[in-house]
């Protein structure tokens, strides 16, 4: 059985008199050590699930269906006092935004100590030894010296680096990341994610990587998730959805990679731009911005459709031509 | 008229009449208003003209004490013999001048000064925003009892009370305009360099015309914000300096002098000089109050925050 | 630099004051003339500020005329007296709005905190002199439970007259230091709300969540910590506006304090004393501000003092 499995997740916010679905039942699993991309564009839903997996959407976001099935228990259905002993312990996350992250007015060594305290039995000495370890493994020269720092002390790099020493802290079994380089600048961008790719595979570590990047999660990932307006669209092996996108929007996000060989070239957009949750068209969600759409896709909302480590929900996979984009991001 | 329909289905007036604390506050406030601008017509008595006043019905208490209440003073009188209502009328009358005329001066040297400052910045700006520091840091209170008082003694309180009503605007007018500066200032930075502005700039406006044309507008729903709250704090203030002897005299009372004047025989049972004026204080500050919070949540302008 | 701006402008406010001096004195046009001579004041301003410049700098602001003693004297009198009210209120404002504004930032939706926040704004339309007022009516004279005027009795602690450490004197604070924190009270707790209810949503504050931390910490310690820098702001800023509001107090409670004389100086139209209030009023602004200063750089890591290494 998978270490974590998602079966069916439904998620909405209720506003006032309309309540608005966020997700539409989405179902992943993930093993252990296993590495999942879930990629999409901004609002297609990928955050609020991995928030939803710790029961962290912001209010007035709900849970509203399905399982989240963690080590054979249902994380959606624990209370506080249960859910606290597996946020931050079995499953860590990393957020987009170090700057954000990291409390301005704690010291390094207080905001690691923390956590560690909260979830084990130890002295303070103890935890504060475990932390300078783990900011040893994250490469921060001199953490002896960190500990004592304040996050604005440090640059975004090495404060995203400290976020993921925290992560890593209770050795957890899956660290969630959302866009976890997107702030940061180009040239550390792979730095970083080079060493959260090093550390889960030392560790043995479950990643769930959220991006809207496909070349990032196709360097780094083993399987992948495409989602759009709340839907899961593609799913399978991230090389082979790389190489042969089945759905019209993945072929979209790969033409719209910038080629390298091929400099000066337009960038290809996908014409549009994802619909509003409350504005969601009827049948297959990116059916106006598609270039294959007809008739039939309005119809019904179609089912992931193919063999296990690769489907794609659409009705028209089969008559889709073989994807010419130009090798991807490799 | 299209104008008048399209304001009354909008969402502002949706959610207006959805709130009855809103609503409740709206025409209680109106109502106190309508009042006081009407006094001269609906009090029974004048209570400046000393001809209709007899010092034998002083502290003749409200009606409704049926030993000693007096038909023709419904809700008393005061220790000089005035008819309480007439008095209260007039002094909200005085109150609500005051704190209308206040907040009409703070509002024009504030979003005069943010328009400035705002707009050409560097050290007009520095220079503006560095007094509106040291001005927001003093209270206004302070400085109004402070200068007040300082004037009250150059003056000698003859002269002074016949002043009492433009020294009273001009003192809460001019402490307390960085509010409206720093708020107005913000929003031209916002403005400034959107396309419209600069596409204004093109066509070859002046630059006092793309302010006040373009700018101005959109700073609009704070300032009400504002305002609104501000009325009633300049009423407050108002109120406390009139009842430390500063603001307006006995003979020409404002709801603060009213209350003062009453304070002393309030132990000796003449309770209803004090309490009926603090009453209606209470209700006209509160009632604005309640309609600037709910102004504020519904048109929700990002107000200067420090 | 700010500071430095405070002290200028309350040094400036009082050029003219020494000439009031003459102000509702009946005397003829002539001795008028003589006096002026005598007392210097034909001299040119300059000469005469730094004159007044020089005095008020070793401590001599004029003898009071109604007390005919220094006028710093008089007030140093009657300053524990205000300071008392002061820490009063203060420790009053602090002890209910920090828990109540917590409290409906954590919970907006309960009953209690929709009770407090239609209380606050009932308090903020209350003025000062008004609760005082009906305080004294209703604990002093109606229910009798409480004493009205003064300050009581009290004891003398390293020369120092307070009223903290007898019970009459502790008794007779009660009321005053309650009416004079009545109107920011409900101010702080606005603000400790709205600060806190931002707070709460930011990144850090839910990545505390995301640690598992208990709520009590991710509450207290990370997210009530950053509330507090602007409170803190703020609280320096309504330093002048409580001194204020001690006058009003005062008045009502015929507390012996410095506003209560600054009234009574008003009335008498003692102008040494006036200058000297307003010179302390002055001292005090420049010395809360400076304190504020330093507390908000002892708590805020990013703020770091000049010449303290970065």
């Amino acid at each position: 059985m998978a270490l974590l499995e998602v079966k069916d997740l439904q998620v909405e916010f209720p506003l006032g008199r309309k309540t608005l679905q966020a997700l539409y039942g989405i179902d992943f699993a993930l093993d252990k050590g296993e590495r999942l991309g879930i990629v999409g564009e901004s609002g297609a839903g990928k955050s609020v699930a991995a928030f939803s997996i710790l029961n962290l959407l912001s209010k007035p976001g709900r849970i509203s269906g399905g399982e989240i099935l963690f080590e054979g228990r249902d994380l959606s259905k624990l209370n506080d006092k249960e859910m606290r002993t597996i946020r931050g312990n079995r499953i860590s996350m990393i957020f987009q935004d170090p700057m954000m992250t990291l409390n301005p007015v704690l010291t390094i060594g207080t905001q690691m100590v923390e956590c560690l305290k909260a979830h084990r039995d130890i002295s303070s000495a103890e935890a504060r030894e475990i932390a300078i370890s783990k900011l040893r493994e994250v490469m921060i020269p001199s953490p002896e010296n960190r500990m004592d720092s304040y996050p604005h002390e440090l640059s975004g790099g090495m404060r995203q680096r400290v976020v993921i020493a925290i992560a890593l802290l209770t050795d957890p079994s899956i660290i969630i990341a959302d866009e976890p380089t997107t702030a940061l600048d180009v040239t550390i961008q792979a730095e970083i994610m080079a060493l959260m790719l090093e550390l889960c595979k030392t560790n043995n570590v479950g990643l769930i990587l959220i991006t809207h990047d496909l070349a990032v999660v196709s360097q780094v990932t083993e399987r992948i998730m495409v989602m759009y307006a709340g839907r899961v669209v593609e799913e399978g092996y991230t090389q082979e959805v790389i190489k042969n996108p089945r759905h019209p929007y993945t072929r979209g996000l790969l033409k719209a990679l910038p080629q390298e060989n091929r400099p000066g070239q337009r960038l290809n957009q996908i014409p549009g731009s994802m619909p509003a949750l409350d504005a969601i068209p009827a049948g297959c969600a990116f059916n106006p911005r598609c270039e294959f759409a007809d008739g039939d896709c309005v119809k019904a909302v179609p089912d992931l459709v193919g063999e296990q480590g690769h489907r794609a929900a659409c009705v028209h996979v089969d008559r889709i031509p073989a994807f010419v984009g130009a090798g991807g991001a490799e | 008229m299209s104008k008048v329909a399209t304001f009354l289905k909008s969402d502002f007036v949706f959610r207006f009449r959805r709130d009855k604390v809103a609503v409740g506050s709206f025409i209680v406030v109106m109502a106190l208003v309508l009042c006081a601008v009407l006094a001269p017509l609906i009090a029974p008595y004048n209570p400046y003209d000393l001809t209709t006043i007899d010092i034998m019905d002083s502290e003749i208490p409200p009606v409704w004490d049926k030993s000693e209440g007096d038909a023709r003073f419904l809700l008393g009188t005061d220790p000089q013999g005035r008819d309480m209502l007439s008095t209260i009328l007039y002094g909200m009358r005085i109150s609500l001048t005051i704190g209308f005329f206040a907040v009409l001066l703070q509002a024009t040297i504030g979003v005069a000064i943010g328009l400035l400052s705002g707009y050409l910045g560097g050290r007009v700006d520095a220079f503006f925003m560095r007094l509106a520091d040291i001005q927001l840091s003093l209270s206004t209170l302070m400085v109004a009892i402070i200068t007040l008082a300082v004037f009250q003694a150059a003056f000698g309180a003859e002269l002074y009370s016949e002043l009492a009503i433009f020294m009273l605007v001009m003192v809460i007018g001019i402490a307390e305009w960085p509010q409206y500066a720093r708020t107005v200032r913000a929003s031209v930075l916002a403005e400034k360099h959107k396309e419209y502005v600069d596409a204004a700039r093109v066509i070859g406006m002046s630059q006092w015309r793309i302010m006040v044309r373009h700018i101005l507008p959109n700073t609009l729903s704070p300032i009400l914000v504002i305002s609104t709250i501000q009325v009633a704090n300049a009423i407050i203030s108002e109120a406390a300096l009139s009842f430390l002897g500063l603001g307006m005299p006995v003979n020409k009372p404002s709801l603060g002098s009213l209350i003062s004047s009453g304070f002393e025989f309030i132990f000796s049972g003449s309770w209803w000089i004090t309490v009926i004026p603090s009453i209606v204080l209470v209700v006209l500050i509160l009632s604005i109050n309640l309609l600037g919070d709910w102004l504020r949540d519904v048109l929700n302008p990002k107000l200067y925050k420090d | 630099m700010f500071v430095i701006s405070l002290i200028g402008f309350s040094i400036q406010d009082n050029l003219g004051d020494p000439l009031r001096e003459l102000v509702g004195q009946s005397v003829s046009e002539a001795e008028r003339d003589a006096m002026r001579e005598r007392m210097g004041l034909n001299d040119p301003f300059l000469v005469q500020y730094g004159r007044f410049l020089s005095k008020a700098v070793q401590g001599d602001l004029g003898n009071s005329y109604f007390f005919k003693k220094p006028a710093l004297e008089v007030i140093a009198a009657k300053f524990p007296a205000t300071l008392e009210l002061v820490i009063g209120a203060t420790f009053i404002i602090v002890v209910f709005s920090v828990p109540l504004g917590v409290f409906c930032a954590i919970n907006p939706k309960s009953w209690f905190s929709k009770f407090i926040m239609g209380f606050s704004i009932v308090g903020i339309s209350v003025p000062v002199f008004l609760t005082a007022i009906f305080s004294i009516y209703i604990f002093a004279v109606e229910l009798g439970w409480m004493p009205s005027y003064g300050r009581g009795e009290t004891s003398d602690l390293l020369g120092w007259q307070s009223g903290f450490f007898t019970w009459d004197g502790f008794v007779h604070l009660i009321l005053p230091s309650f009416s004079l924190a009545s109107i920011m009270m409900p101010l702080f707790i606005r603000l400790i709300r709205s600060e806190m209810m931002e707070i709460l949503q930011m990144d850090y504050v839910r990545f505390a969540w995301a640690k598992g931390l208990y709520p009590a910490r991710v509450w207290f310690v990370h997210a009530l910590k950053n509330t507090l820098l602007p409170v803190i702001t703020v609280g320096g800023v309504q330093v002048g506006t409580m001194l204020a509001y001690t006058i009003l107090t005062e008045s009502v409670f015929q507390w012996p304090g410095m506003g209560f004389l600054f009234l009574e100086a008003v009335n008498r139209v003692d102008t040494p004393l006036i200058i000297a209030y307003i010179i302390v009023v002055g001292l005090i602004f420049v010395v809360t501000n400076t304190i504020v200063d330093l507390v908000y750089t002892w708590v805020n890591p990013t703020v770091k003092l000049v010449g303290q290494k970065s």
